[in-house]
């Protein structure tokens, strides 16, 4: 599968995508320019984090309408994968490919933590690696991952499976402790009705070496390799 | 006939008064029409005054800096570049500097500490290094002042939103509390940057005819004067007001401006370039141009500004952030422009390097300076001010301290001083005429009312905000971006890996403001030694040292004699240790209303480890490890956490002067600790710091994943009892882990360096921490203790 990984003007952890694809799982990847329509054949895109265009207005507010996007619209459309990682879920969301919003952290800080994630539907493309309740150690690191959705659409988004992984304490219970950013339902990742559109504020790329954050994003990664 | 610099209409006439309004004395004044056999322009007085400020011109510290040992093996860069570099093996330079941003944190606190780390992530970059780690160290008054936990919040969270947004990972620092830093606080900002060898980028514009490329934001008002006059004056009642002369951080311009900036140096098309930091196009122009002994002529029509109107006056002056001075090959400047095109940076010519070494500036077709070159760089004024100890050793036979003075007047004869350093000093004596500060500012805390048992002591220090966790603070900071993290803030010193070797990088920056406020020379000796055990404790081996020296007013002795004492420690710890400062930055004037900071010179070093995978941690990690103690030093209680918590009367003896530091065991303890690291033997390794042995003890059972446990055994150390000994400092003690197997290994490496190794306990699975008959504590509840030391005081944060 080739891998495709978008710079924004301010993304900053695109390289570090591609450290982990390229460079640890060894994938064919190209870096993709906000600027450029072409997705030079990329069968999956990912969206990194970061502060595109500063973030000023919203998080994402301005990304969504760079030329880039166009063709990440039709790749969903079309049914290709496409993956918003913290900045890159932010986008995804005020482009409506993914349900809901992320607003600022309950504390108003920044946060940069390891936490505990539970695996809630295993049987999407990226998360087909592993089994419900399974617990994932994955870093966080944003100012806006507070995750809602509006009172109606949240029951239905639980009961169609697009609520794909949760905050958990280490003992994998979602306690008011455990939940970083104040996330409704302590989500931390989505899919869209499709299941081929992701969202997620934890960061994969940076959980790919034992000697850095542990292993657990590439069962994430390797998911997404196997259900093609 | 010559074309002479012009008057502007509306311009304020140029007097003797308004250049003391400039911050300019009377005697610089007749200097400046000395210089131009004519009175300045206004705009020329801008320039001058901002040239010739303290921050600039470094006029008061400049003879002393050169005291310093700059060079060494590896150092690739001489004194006066915007950061030094040091090579690290296989073709890669670490690139680094350290720097204040001390008055404007303390106006605005959260501007202020974003441009800080702004500013030294563009010095970084004009080397043409990548900026890959930040550190930071902050001093604040004490939490129940008026204001200070704004300010913390303020710089902490300025740091995070400026280093979040730019994506240069924040790996660690020190966060220090002290009433001395009520009314100044310190912030002082690093940045280590990755470059290849042969690749550095210069400062200095060699080539006559070659275009001056304006590259970044747009010129506005913010800023004029931030350096000159603010960080060049003591604060006073009327500073708050001083708010407009901070500039304003856009961290976003700045991701751009670094990755065009690095693209554009790969073209090759790059002659030379400068961070647009204090005094702005003034100082990054004239600095490269003067550098190469050339001159450069400025068209201020062609800057981009934020809004129409401003006058050349302003342009020249303005502090504006994100902006970089770029100089082309001449003719390849389009393969810069088309670069900068791509990331939607704005860039234009703005000027010429010309071979008349003058410094010109035009504007609306008119000449507004012109300025020989020499005046604003090299031959800016520098001034031997007096320093003198402030208490005399013997006042009824009015002698005065043989310790700071002799070496205060030693410093001012550079000649000597040079030939001195020839020599290594072997031990570093205590000055005879501590207290520097005066005996009504001793930095010792309230008198209590009794002696506290030793759980007692131990748990108030884990609670006091200088000694428990960091973690409300580090936690607010991306420490990951860039995936080279290998081992973040919370320990001894961060570790960096370089993708593709097998190399690593270890840095760490420290202050102890208690320490050199009872001896300005001991303690500038003990910043750097501790330091250096600190890179030495992860296993590496020291590189090279950035040093931010933060004093008072330095028109004053007493403070001119602390800067000095300072200096020449910094340098004796250098050459004992052999690790050359390539790199810093002096901030004078931390002082307001005649009440100066404790001295703090701030001393960040580099490390290196020759194999990654070899890095020791600070925490325990499996049940059953032997502990050890190495000592390379004499304990005390003089300046300690346990003094300034519970006054000096708990301490039996008397303990006003520091000990003495034997510098030749400093050193055996770093070759000592390089070799363990190396041969891997070593499971954890913790200095003992702020707290004593009992607090380095507890960090390293709850510093890891799981807690762990220790049972240990203790003599008294060094004279003092058994109680004392747990909580006593001084630059002596190192805490090591190993598998009982490797026992013979780690006690022959230390004893046969001569430094005194002791295996004092074991570590426990049950997370209890047990030292003889005085300390028996749960460890969940000592953690419970450490983590809520921060946020119990200022709020949680998550």
């Amino acid at each position: 599968m080739k891998w495709g990984v978008v710079t924004f003007p301010g993304s900053l952890d695109d390289r570090d995508v591609v450290w982990a694809l390229a460079d640890v799982m060894g994938q064919n990847v190209v870096s993709l320019w906000h600027k450029d329509e072409r997705l030079h054949g990329a069968e999956c895109v990912i969206l990194p984090g970061g502060f595109s265009y500063g973030d000023y207005l919203r998080c994402g507010a301005l990304a969504r309408f760079s030329p880039i996007m166009n063709s990440v619209a039709r790749l969903a459309e079309d049914g290709g994968i496409v993956v918003g990682i913290c900045n890159g879920f932010q986008v995804l969301c005020e482009a409506r490919l993914l349900p809901g919003a992320l607003t600022r952290n309950r504390s108003l800080s920044f946060i940069c933590d390891q936490v505990t994630l539970r695996v809630e539907n295993p049987s999407t493309r990226f998360t087909c690696l592993m089994n419900r309740g399974d617990l994932l150690r994955l870093p966080i690191k944003h100012g806006e991952g507070l995750y809602v959705a509006p009172e109606d659409e949240l029951p239905q988004l639980e009961e169609r499976g697009q609520v794909l992984l949760r905050y958990v304490s280490s003992a994998g219970e979602a306690t008011e402790e455990a939940n970083p950013n104040g996330s409704l339902n302590a989500i931390a990742a989505v899919a869209n009705e499709t299941f081929n559109v992701f969202g997620l504020m934890p960061h994969p790329e940076h959980a790919v070496e034992a000697g850095l954050g542990g292993t657990d994003g590439l069962r994430l990664f390797n998911s997404l390799l196997r259900g093609v | 006939m010559a074309e002479r610099a012009l008057r502007l209409a509306g311009e304020p006439e140029v007097t003797p008064a308004l250049a003391q309004e400039h911050g300019l004395t009377v005697d610089e004044y007749a200097m400046i029409e000395h210089w131009l056999g004519r009175a300045p322009t206004f705009t020329e007085l801008g320039v001058f005054s901002v040239m010739w400020s303290e921050h600039c011109s470094y006029k008061s510290s400049r003879r002393y800096l050169k005291l310093l040992p700059s060079r060494g093996a590896g150092v690739a860069t001489a004194s006066g570049e915007n950061a030094g570099a040091v090579a690290i093996g296989d073709g890669y330079l670490a690139v680094f500097k350290i720097e204040s941003h001390n008055h404007p944190s303390y106006v605005e606190p959260y501007q202020g500490a974003a441009t800080g780390v702004g500013g030294i992530i563009r010095d970084v970059l004009a080397m043409g290094a990548r900026p890959v780690a930040s550190l930071n160290s902050l001093r604040f008054g004490t939490l129940d002042y008026p204001r200070m936990t704004y300010l913390v919040h303020g710089v902490v969270g300025g740091i995070g939103g400026y280093g979040n947004c730019v994506g240069v990972p924040t790996v660690g620092g020190e966060v220090g509390f002290h009433p001395a830093y009520n009314k100044n606080i310190l912030v002082n900002a690093f940045c280590l940057g990755l470059a290849r060898e042969g690749e550095l980028a210069s400062a200095a514009a060699w080539v006559v005819g070659a275009p001056v490329i304006y590259v970044g934001s747009a010129t506005g008002r913010d800023g004029i004067h931030g350096a000159s006059l603010l960080a060049s004056a003591e604060f006073d009642a009327g500073s708050e007001s001083k708010r407009p002369t901070v500039q304003v951080g856009d961290p976003f311009a700045e991701k751009l401006l670094i990755e065009a900036s690095l693209e554009a140096l790969k073209t090759g098309a790059v002659a030379a370039l400068q961070d647009m930091g204090a005094a702005g196009l003034t100082s990054s122009s004239s600095e490269m141009a003067g550098r190469s002994g050339l001159g450069v002529e400025l068209d201020l029509d062609r800057v981009p500004l934020r809004e129409p109107g401003l006058s050349p006056y302003e342009i020249l002056l303005s502090e504006s952030q994100e902006r970089m001075l770029f100089v082309a090959y001449p003719g390849r400047e389009n393969e810069l422009l088309t670069v900068f095109e791509k990331w939607d940076v704005n860039a234009c010519i703005v000027g010429r390097i010309t071979n008349e070494a003058r410094w010109r500036a035009r504007w609306a077709g008119k000449l507004v300076a012109d300025i020989p070159i020499r005046a604003l760089t090299i031959d800016a004024p520098s001034y031997d001010r007096p320093a003198k100890s402030p208490v005399p050793k013997c006042a009824a036979e009015g002698q005065w301290c043989e310790g700071g003075a002799a070496r205060a007047r030693s410093a001012n004869d550079e000649r000597q001083s040079s030939a001195r350093s020839e020599a290594p000093p072997l031990a570093a004596e205590p000055c005879d005429c501590a207290p520097s500060l005066g005996q009504e500012a001793r930095l010792t805390g309230a008198p209590s009312q009794r002696r506290p048992s030793p759980a007692e002591a131990l748990r108030a220090l884990l609670d006091s905000p200088n000694v428990g966790s960091k973690r409300w603070v580090y936690r607010q900071y991306d420490h990951l971006v860039q995936s080279n993290t290998v081992m973040g803030p919370g320990g001894d010193a961060a570790v960096l890996r370089i993708k593709g070797l097998k190399r690593g990088l270890a840095l760490t920056v420290d202050s102890n403001p208690l320490a050199c406020a009872a001896d300005p020379y001991i303690g500038a000796v003990s910043t750097v030694c501790e330091a250096a055990r600190n890179i030495a404790c992860v296993g590496a081996r020291p590189l090279g040292i950035s040093d931010c020296l933060n004093y008072g007013n330095p028109e004053r002795p007493e403070i001119m004699w602390q800067f000095v004492c300072g200096v020449e420690g910094i340098r004796d710890a250098a050459l004992a240790l052999g690790i050359p400062v390539v790199s810093g930055n002096v901030s004078f004037y931390n002082e307001t209303e005649g009440q100066a900071i404790a001295p703090t010179p701030t001393i960040a070093i580099v490390g290196l480890l020759d194999d990654v995978s070899k890095r020791i941690s600070s925490f325990f990690k499996f049940a059953d490890d032997v502990i050890a103690l190495v000592k390379c030093g004499t304990l005390s209680l003089a300046a300690s956490e346990y003094e300034l918590l519970f006054g000096r009367e708990q301490i039996a003896g008397g303990c006003d002067k520091l000990a003495p530091i034997e510098l030749g065991l400093q050193k055996a303890l770093l070759e000592a600790m390089a070799q363990a690291a190396e041969r891997g033997l070593l499971n954890s390794a913790h200095d003992v710091s702020s707290g004593g042995l009992a607090v380095a003890l507890a960090e390293a059972c709850f510093g890891g994943e799981t807690l762990m446990g220790a049972e240990v055994t203790i003599r008294r150390l060094d004279g003092l009892d058994l109680e004392r000994s747990l909580f006593a400092e001084g630059t002596s003690l190192v805490v090591l882990s190993f598998p009982s197997s490797h026992r013979i290994d780690v006690e022959g490496i230390f004893a046969r360096r001569g430094l005194p190794f002791e295996v004092v306990g074991r570590v426990s699975a049950a997370p209890r921490l047990k030292i003889g008959t005085m300390i028996d504590e749960d460890c969940r509840a000592l953690l419970a203790v450490y983590e809520r030391a921060l946020p119990g005081r200022l709020g949680e944060n998550g």
